[in-house]
């Protein structure tokens, strides 16, 4: 399946390459067993689209997740990449530990709002305040697909299960969250926004330190119904999004024409330029306190509020900040990690 | 002159009439947080640079400062460094504590008490020394409010007196221990010289302990458990570090870490060739580790019982989904949170299975600082071998407490980082899986991401040898006879059992860890005071090898000495071994806490033998008030009916 955007530009016989000569099929992965209509399936369809517009060597790309639907996704997308389905909750911290081995890693992690929210809520606060370097993306369909439906820490309250239970617990906005816990780019997309959900996932390969990428992802299953607000009817007609996002990679020289007085520029750490086109007010994304206050606002309509929420492009990554060598840690010849024997005498001496 | 002389000491106002050279242990009762450490460790190392056999066991409360505290330090001429459980000479500065713990000791003990305490009134078996110590503090300190800080040296100046310590070496010992404190050591000399000078002038020698200069310590270093593992782990290349604080293990990674800031920072870059995370929980160390591991660097973390409980998840991924790590467990006694300042081997059969399903998991036990130092080495090369978790199982004992030992030797070997797949691999094998066991030793190929290298899928789930999900019933039953497989082989990479003592004898003893230096100890008991002779196997690993069936196969009567209520490696070795060798297994168990003494071993054996023991044993022993009655049924083990007196069958003896 070749994606919408690029069918008008391919010719019989040339498949159109990216930067890197890669073709667009190497970016896939197995197919989908998730179900059909599955907000998780065009979010991984959007990953593949980024990942191969960006020229990312699939080959330097590690793929992780917890457990859970949303945690399967990695095995959907880009196939020639090692990737890591680990333990529920828990892939922040082998995200970690991957990327501290090998820092050239591109690294990007898929979790759903229980796999973060509930069982790993402790390990998504602490990722945050790292910074690791990491594309987190949350699947967000407010319920547990794998186990049949059941309330997760994001459902809204008032929402209501299959069963008619009625959610009365304050939802946690993963978003809001990371903002307060010091993350440097922080979006809210909708699966089915498909122009968004390609930018934001472009500006986040862009992006030095953790991407976070709360993702409405509505759960066909379980969680579409009336009354549901993850819904696909429900998510539609409440969208708010902030402004059109627009990214230039750093290796496309095209400089945008905008009307400085409707669009802020964002200069990424790479090069890259974000442009966000404002829209529904005059929305700065990197103000850290009106971000959170345009959140809660949003939230208390009812709505969603949706863009890049906040940016903070310069703010040192979780390796900067352990002062950890330009190559790999992982395959550091012995020589550099083994120091020589005067070390043993000196250290033996210390304790004579 | 003979280690055991008896003199008379001529114009004492009480004579002593017999002399015990280099054979006693001294306990410093004190308050946590007074500072006695630095007093303590000066006392221990002054030992040691007089050539003297000395180890200095902390019994510490869990707590920051306030609650009794007790060192000990044992010196002893013939090399015995487990903890001794009579207490020769007590130093008694904790009022809290001080009544119970002059009540407690034998008779003709000593005792060096804080002069306001008036213990001498408590008991008339023993000696008492009174010293004012505020007096004496309050003329070499004028300021009051460090008093309390160099108080405790003054027991060290009285102890140099009285157990003829060389006060020089006292100095020396000071000075090293505090570098370039000038100030600090100014007082701290004063306090030192100020005891010294006030035994002098007020003291009479009336115990029979001194210490005399041997050679027994040229060439040796004095240093913890976990420290020397954190030099093995450096000098292993270990890249990457997550840990989260506990006791007894924090000192590992804290060591390590000065360590690799030191000697492990690029010089031309002065960036660093490793990454060490304080993770927010256990769950997040051993998370980065497998991680990382996976990532192919070499990862470790190090807890205790707690935080083993909290990775055990994650252990039956990295066995399941075979990645690299070395885990170092300081155990300490649980359940719960137990006694976390206090010693035990309680580990052992929880982390041998560590995680849920069918998981067998690699252990190194090791029995000295030596071995926390090489095992650390061997951990990292056998968890990339294997590709799977390696455990080390040290204890608090080991861990935090000082030990004699040799010099460390350089590792020589290369780092075996395991099957690795490169071209020239792929090229043999044609066709890669990762779980495919093309070597029949039941190891797969392993690919590193950003290498280039083929990729697969890694997960938790049920896989096939390609790595793909698959549920199927073949696949799954497969993939875990391989597993088995991959852990049979490893028996022939672990560390070998230690075989000693007299391979005829009827007793044997099969032991571990800390428990080795009580054991050795015990043995000479056994053979001393009843003419026992005893065959000794120390284990070293898990999977066991081949040797402990010979072992078991050539006893007849085989007693696992072990730190724990349950008998947990016996009832390891009675899974791993036939219901036959397993039958033959006797436990004789310690778990109060304590380290574990030789008595508490040899009475529980002599008992299980039904043999009496003499009440005057030993030479040496019976000049020292030592041999008095056991603590109490510490091991609840089973007792035997009449002692068989058979040989042991003599077959062929593997090595």
């Amino acid at each position: 399946m070749i994606n919408e955007t690029l069918k008008s530009s391919i010719t019989p016989g040339a498949p159109k390459t990216n930067r890197i000569g890669l073709e667009h099929t190497l970016y896939r992965g197995g197919k989908t067993t998730l179900c059909a209509g599955c907000g998780h399936n065009a979010i991984s369809e959007r990953i593949i689209d980024a990942f191969f517009e960006m020229g990312v060597d699939p080959k330097q790309v590690i793929k992780l997740s917890g457990i859970g639907c949303s945690s399967k996704s990695p095995a959907y997308f880009l196939g020639t990449s090692h990737g890591f389905n680990s333990v529920h909750g828990r892939m922040p911290s082998v995200g970690t530990g991957a990327v501290l081995a090998n820092r050239k890693l591109i690294a990007i992690g898929v979790s759903g709002d229980g796999d973060t929210g509930a069982i790993g809520i402790g390990q998504f606060v602490h990722l945050m305040r790292r910074n690791v370097p990491l594309i987190y993306i949350i699947e967000d369909n407010g319920c547990y697909g794998l186990t049949k439906g059941q309330f997760s820490p994001t459902a809204d309250v008032g929402s209501k299960l299959k069963t008619g239970v009625v959610n009365d617990l304050t939802p946690i906005d993963t978003c809001a969250l990371a903002i307060e816990l010091g993350a440097s780019f922080v979006a809210r997309s909708f699966s089915g926004d498909k122009k968004q959900l390609l930018s934001i996932l472009k500006a986040s390969l862009s992006h030095r330190g953790t991407a976070l990428i709360d993702v409405i992802s509505p759960c066909v299953t379980f969680n579409d119904h009336e009354g549901s607000t993850k819904s696909y009817a429900y998510v539609k007609d409440h969208d708010e999004p902030l402004g059109e996002v627009s990214f230039v990679p750093y290796f496309e020289d095209i400089s945008v024409e905008y009307d400085a007085g409707t669009t802020t520029e964002v200069q990424m750490h790479d090069g890259s330029k974000l442009y966000l086109k404002k829209m529904a007010e005059d929305y700065d994304p990197t103000d850290k306190l009106n971000a959170v206050r345009v959140i809660h606002e949003t939230a208390r309509r009812g709505e969603f509020a949706t863009g890049i929420l906040y940016i903070e492009p310069d703010k040192p990554d979780f390796l900067e900040l352990l002062n950890v060598v330009d190559e790999p840690l992982a395959t550091l010849p012995v020589e550099r990690v083994r120091p020589g024997r005067e070390v043993l005498t000196e250290i033996m001496d210390s304790l004579r | 002159m003979a280690p055991t002389d008896v003199a008379a000491q001529p114009g004492a106002a009480q004579p002593v009439t017999r002399r015990i050279i280099n054979d006693l242990s001294i306990q410093v009762a004190t308050v946590n947080g007074s500072g006695s450490q630095t007093a303590n460790l000066v006392l221990l190392r002054s030992i040691f640079q007089m050539g003297v056999p000395v180890s200095g066991k902390n019994m510490f409360p869990s707590n920051i400062a306030g609650l009794p505290t007790w060192y000990t330090i044992r010196a002893n001429h013939q090399g015995y460094v487990a903890r001794k459980k009579e207490i020769d000479f007590l130093v008694a500065m904790n009022v809290e504590t001080a009544r119970e713990d002059v009540l407690a000791l034998e008779p003709g003990a000593a005792v060096l008490y804080d002069e306001p305490l008036k213990l001498s009134t408590l008991r008339n078996d023993l000696v008492f020394y009174a010293v004012p110590f505020d007096k004496i503090v309050a003329q070499v300190c004028h300021d009051a409010k460090l008093r309390r800080l160099v108080k405790n040296m003054i027991y060290d100046g009285v102890l140099s007196k009285l157990l003829e310590i060389d006060l020089a070496e006292m100095e020396h010992a000071l000075r090293r221990q505090l570098g370039k404190k000038t100030k600090a050591i100014e007082l701290n000399l004063a306090a030192l010289e100020a005891g010294f000078a006030f035994a002098g002038e007020h003291l009479v020698k009336q115990d029979p302990y001194v210490i005399e200069r041997m050679n027994k310590t040229a060439g040796m270093i004095l240093v913890e458990g976990n420290a020397a593992a954190a030099m093995g782990c450096m000098l292993a290349g270990v890249t990457v570090i997550a840990w989260y604080p506990i006791t007894p293990s924090s000192s590992l990674p804290e060591t390590l870490i000065s360590y690799m800031r030191k000697y492990r920072v690029d010089k031309e870059t002065g960036k660093a060739t490793f990454a060490i995370v304080q993770a927010e929980d256990e769950i997040a160390a051993i998370g980065m580790v497998v991680g990382a591991g996976w990532a192919g660097a070499r990862a470790m973390t190090s807890t205790s019982g707690p935080g083993i409980s909290l990775m055990g998840e994650f252990a039956g991924l990295a066995y399941y989904a075979e990645l690299p790590g070395v885990v170092f467990d300081i155990q300490r006694v649980g359940p719960s949170t137990g006694l976390p300042t206090r010693t035990a081997q309680g580990d052992i059969l929880k982390v041998a299975t560590l995680s849920h399903g069918d998981t067998k998991q690699i252990l190194l036990i090791p029995a000295s600082a030596e071995e926390c130092y090489t095992m650390a080495m061997v951990a990292f090369d056998l968890a990339e071998r294997f590709q799977t978790l390696v455990f080390v199982m040290s204890d608090l004992d080991l861990g935090m407490n000082t030990w004699m030992s040799n010099t460390f030797t350089y590792p020589d070997a290369p780092l075996d980082r395991g099957k690795l797949l490169d071209d020239a691999a792929l090229k043999r094998l044609g066709e890669w899986g990762r779980y495919r066991d093309v070597d029949g030793d039941g190891i797969p190929y392993r690919t590193i991401p950003g290498t280039g290298s083929p990729a697969y899928f890694t997960r938790g789930s049920g896989h096939n040898e390609k790595g793909q999900y698959s549920e199927r019933p073949d696949d799954y039953v497969n993939n875990m006879e391989r597993l088995s497989r991959k852990f049979e082989t490893a028996k022939d990479y672990v560390p070998k059992p230690i075989l000693t003592g007299d391979l005829d004898s009827d007793i044997a003893i099969v032991g571990y860890g800390s428990s080795h230096w009580a054991i050795e100890e015990s043995r000479d008991q056994l053979l001393r005071e009843v003419g026992a002779s005893t065959a000794y196997m120390r284990l070293r690993a898990y999977p066991f090898t081949e040797e402990l069936e010979a072992f078991i196969d050539h006893h007849q009567r085989i007693y696992v000495v072990e730190q724990n209520r349950d008998a947990q490696m016996l009832s390891l070795m009675r899974l791993a071994l036939s219901a036959e060798r397993g039958a033959k297994l006797r436990k004789v168990l310690h778990y109060n806490g304590l380290p574990i003494d030789a008595r508490s071993i040899t009475d529980e054996i002599l008992a299980q033998e039904g043999i009496a023991r003499p009440t005057h044993a030993g030479a040496s022993e019976a000049l020292v008030s030592a041999s008095g009655p056991s603590e109490g049924p510490e091991g609840s083990a089973a007792r035997s009916g009449a002692p068989e007196r058979e040989r042991a069958g003599v077959g062929p003896r593997r090595r």
